[in-house]
């Protein structure tokens, strides 16, 4: 049982529930107070030791349904004892065989699977493919694709050899019980072959998942699939909890040591002077104000809509957003963002401005009559776009007052380098005004770009 | 048999519980029995008004141990939380002590001479005397042991977390002056949080992890019955029946056990006999906490009442 519950550790693992080895201790010793006997106070336990988070506890709840529904392999039924000994079971079995598989069988020179199989005890068999999974050690399993050979690796050490010698035996001298062998055989494949993906869905989430996850992060973000959005942003949501949880630390710190002689002597007033009590300097930090210009016109609508799911999910880092979305005329969009779900709301955003040629010239234009006075020095303004303008007038001077007005102007560019400035890219032109030109066409990419941002304001 | 002891122990934390007029699923009588075994604190999460703060209390009032409250806020910092130097007596003795101060020092004749002799005084002024115990050292230095409740920890900076770290695990503080603080017999901790914020993962590794959620039909049921005594059955399962069609809309804040229990009383006090629309209307403002709320609820009144009293037939 103690293997067992180690084994529960690595299931929970591939859960995406992180257990280091003192939590596994910790469960070791609270697992060993209450004891085994009552699967809810057990399942209560291993939940309160190990999940940290109520995410967590429904995976796990999840994972230990899944994990113990699983025939485990049982020491004390004499029927698990037949990989160890094959010759004591095989004659305890061919006992059994003989009166229950019916008349006169001539199994006695048959191997421990062919008998177990043709007496068809299934708690013996559910055991023997138990056991035999713990020697191939299947636990180890991690991508989708190794079915095929863990399986085999189970089948052998059931001893698959044996029974295929005992087969070609059997056709010659008794075809009719051969038959039947064969029959269950095909039983006996298709259940190691549960086996085996009952054990990949518990062992090789994490692994599969992560795999999955890093070529999507790599993925350029204007290319990837229909069917591939909805595991994108998902993974966006991710890089947001991430950035939420390394940025949202207080703003305030106490500056300790440093006496704030003013305050000091104002509240001592009263006792002339002398210092009872003290006041300490405090140091206020801003958290960021964010000013973002989406291109949504023909592949960068892609990397827009991202972007903007991603600014739009730091509330707790980020203290203010506005965001405004252009391609021939700009619109502010925050509200659209904010009130309904990602897919509407791009939906909604795409069906006001996008599908237009870009013009950059008149969308700054835009800009600068309406929301020009929004700008403070302590926003930082992300442009994102290709900055191709259809040869139309640019109008860099308006990017040149964003950027004076501004704490920093950074623009995103989902193209690679060696596009800017060719073709209809007015990007060198616009690049003198920006604090910072980075190019920006993966979620990686997305994630740096986003965390640099913020962290200028820690 | 350890096995068999555990069960009716755990059986025992919860009707102990009960007693105290708290009505703990198993998980929480788990958590608690527990935190006992293994020493380890309970950080309970949840949304607010399900009885975190209480389930502490009743655990003290069960024991028969004092409580000591640390409520967290911004800016908490170890000389509110942990000790402080008592400044303003340190001060107003040396000042007493001058005389004195003058009078042993007079007798050395060089500078170097009276440094000397106040070195031999040792720290009298940094000695035990002068340390103002705050509730986490009263809550070691307790004798007996007592029940430590660290409530809303997530409104703490993150600094105060790590603070906590070595009375969590070790039950020991260190106050530099004074050396390691051990506690005498270690305290049951219960730590309290609503979620506004991610714990550090080295807090929540030193703890057990519990989530009260909003309580099934069933146990509401049996905590308005300890709680509201006064309640007749029916009104009791419409109400608890309605509550649970409330938590069902989409609402800014949903109501909890303790607008339940607030509910109850309410109804009680307005000598109702059965929910009708009426009164309903009239006390929602009791439930409800927004505005806007009470008006996405008031459509729904009727057909929820509907649904409680059908629910309570079959049920």
């Amino acid at each position: 049982m103690r293997e067992n519950i180690h084994r529960f550790f690595r299931a929970a693992r591939g859960a995406g529930v992180h257990v280091s080895p003192a939590e596994s201790i910790d469960a070791m010793r609270a697992v060993a107070e209450v004891g085994l006997s009552d699967r809810a106070i057990l399942r209560d336990t291993l939940l309160l030791t190990l999940a940290k988070s109520q995410d967590e506890k429904l995976a796990l709840g999840e994972c230990f349904d899944l994990f113990f529904s699983q025939p485990e392999p049982r020491q004390e039924q004499p029927e698990a004892n037949n990989d160890d000994t094959p010759q004591e079971a095989a004659q305890s079995r061919s006992s059994g065989a003989t009166s229950d598989a019916g008349a006169n069988q001539p199994s006695e020179g048959l191997g421990p699977l062919a008998q177990m199989l043709l007496s068809q005890d299934r708690n013996a068999i559910a055991a023997a493919i138990a056991s035999a999974a713990g020697a191939a050690s299947l636990s180890d399993i991690r991508y989708s694709t190794q079915r095929g050979i863990f399986s085999s690796r189970i089948l052998d050490a059931m001893g698959l050899q044996r029974l295929r010698d005992d087969l070609d035996e059997l056709t010659a001298t008794n075809p009719a019980l051969a038959e039947r062998l064969r029959a269950t055989l095909e039983g006996l494949r298709e259940a190691v072959r549960d086996t085996v993906a009952q054990g990949l869905a518990l062992y090789a989430r994490e692994e599969a998942e992560n795999l999955r996850n890093e070529i999507l992060r790599n993925a350029p973000l204007a290319r990837i699939e229909r069917r591939q959005v909805a595991e994108m942003r998902a993974l966006i949501r991710q890089i947001a909890r991430r950035l939420r949880e390394r940025y949202s630390k207080p703003r305030k710190r106490q500056r300790r040591g440093h006496l704030d002689v003013r305050r000091t002597l104002r509240r001592n007033a009263a006792w002339g002077g002398v210092p009872f009590l003290t006041a300490w300097k405090r140091k206020h930090r801003d958290r960021p104000k964010i000013l973002a210009l989406c291109d949504v016109s023909g592949s960068v609508a892609q990397v827009s809509d991202f972007f903007l799911l991603l600014i739009h999910s730091l509330h707790e880092v980020v203290d203010d957003v506005r965001s405004f979305a252009f391609s021939s005329h700009l619109i502010e969009v925050s509200d659209i963002l904010e009130s309904k779900s990602p897919e509407e709301a791009m939906a909604e955003i795409m069906s006001k401005v996008g599908f237009g040629s870009s013009d950059y010239g008149s969308s700054l234009v835009d800009f600068e009559k309406q929301w020009m006075n929004t700008l403070t020095p302590q926003t930082t303004v992300i442009m994102l776009g290709d900055a191709r303008s259809n040869n139309l007038d640019p109008r860099a001077d308006i990017l040149r007052r964003i950027s004076e007005r501004s704490k920093r102007l950074v623009w995103l560019n989902p193209e690679g380098r060696l596009a800017w400035g060719f073709g209809d890219s007015e990007m060198p032109r616009y690049a003198t005004f920006c604090s910072l030109v980075r190019q920006c066409a993966t979620a990686q990419q997305l994630e740096r770009a986003v965390s640099d941002i913020v962290a200028t304001y820690q | 048999m350890a096995e068999q002891k555990a069960s009716t122990a755990i059986e025992a934390v919860e009707s102990g519980l009960a007693a105290q007029g708290y009505i703990a699923s198993r998980q929480i009588a788990t958590a608690v029995y527990l935190s006992q075994r293994i020493e380890k604190p309970i950080l309970v999460e949840g949304p607010a008004g399900v009885g975190k703060t209480e389930l502490a209390k009743a655990v003290a009032a069960w024991r028969g141990k004092k409580m000591i409250r640390l409520q967290c806020y911004e800016g908490l910092d170890e000389a509110k939380a942990l000790y402080e130097w008592k400044y303003a007596k340190q001060l107003l003795y040396t000042q007493i002590l001058k005389d004195k101060l003058g009078e042993v020092l007079g007798g050395a004749r060089t500078l170097h001479a009276a440094l000397e002799q106040l070195h031999d005084f040792g720290d009298v002024f940094f000695s035990k005397e002068f340390v103002e115990p705050r509730p986490l050292l009263q809550a070691l230095e307790h004798p007996g042991g007592c029940v430590l409740l660290i409530d809303e920890i997530d409104k703490s900076d993150a600094e105060f977390e790590s603070l906590l770290l070595e009375i969590l695990s070790d039950f020991q503080v260190t106050i530099p002056e004074l050396g390691t603080v051990f506690a005498i017999t270690p305290p049951t901790v219960i730590l309290t949080s609503n979620s506004e914020r991610d714990l550090g993962d080295a807090l929540k590794r030193r703890c057990l992890h519990l989530h009260i959620g909003f309580p099934e039909q069933r146990l509401e049921e049996r905590i308005v019955e300890s709680r509201v005594p006064g309640i007749s059955q029916t009104l009791r399962r419409q109400m608890v029946g309605f509550i649970h069609e409330i938590r069902s809309l989409d609402l800014k804040k949903l109501p909890s056990v303790s607008e339940t229990i607030d509910w109850a009383r309410v109804l009680v006090l307005l000598q109702a006999s059965e929910l009708d629309t009426e009164i309903v209307k009239d006390t929602l403002n009791v439930l409800l906490k927004y505005e806007a709320d009470i008006e996405a609820a008031q459509p729904q009144i009727t057909t929820f009442i509907a649904k409680a009293a059908r629910s309570n037939v079959f049920g």
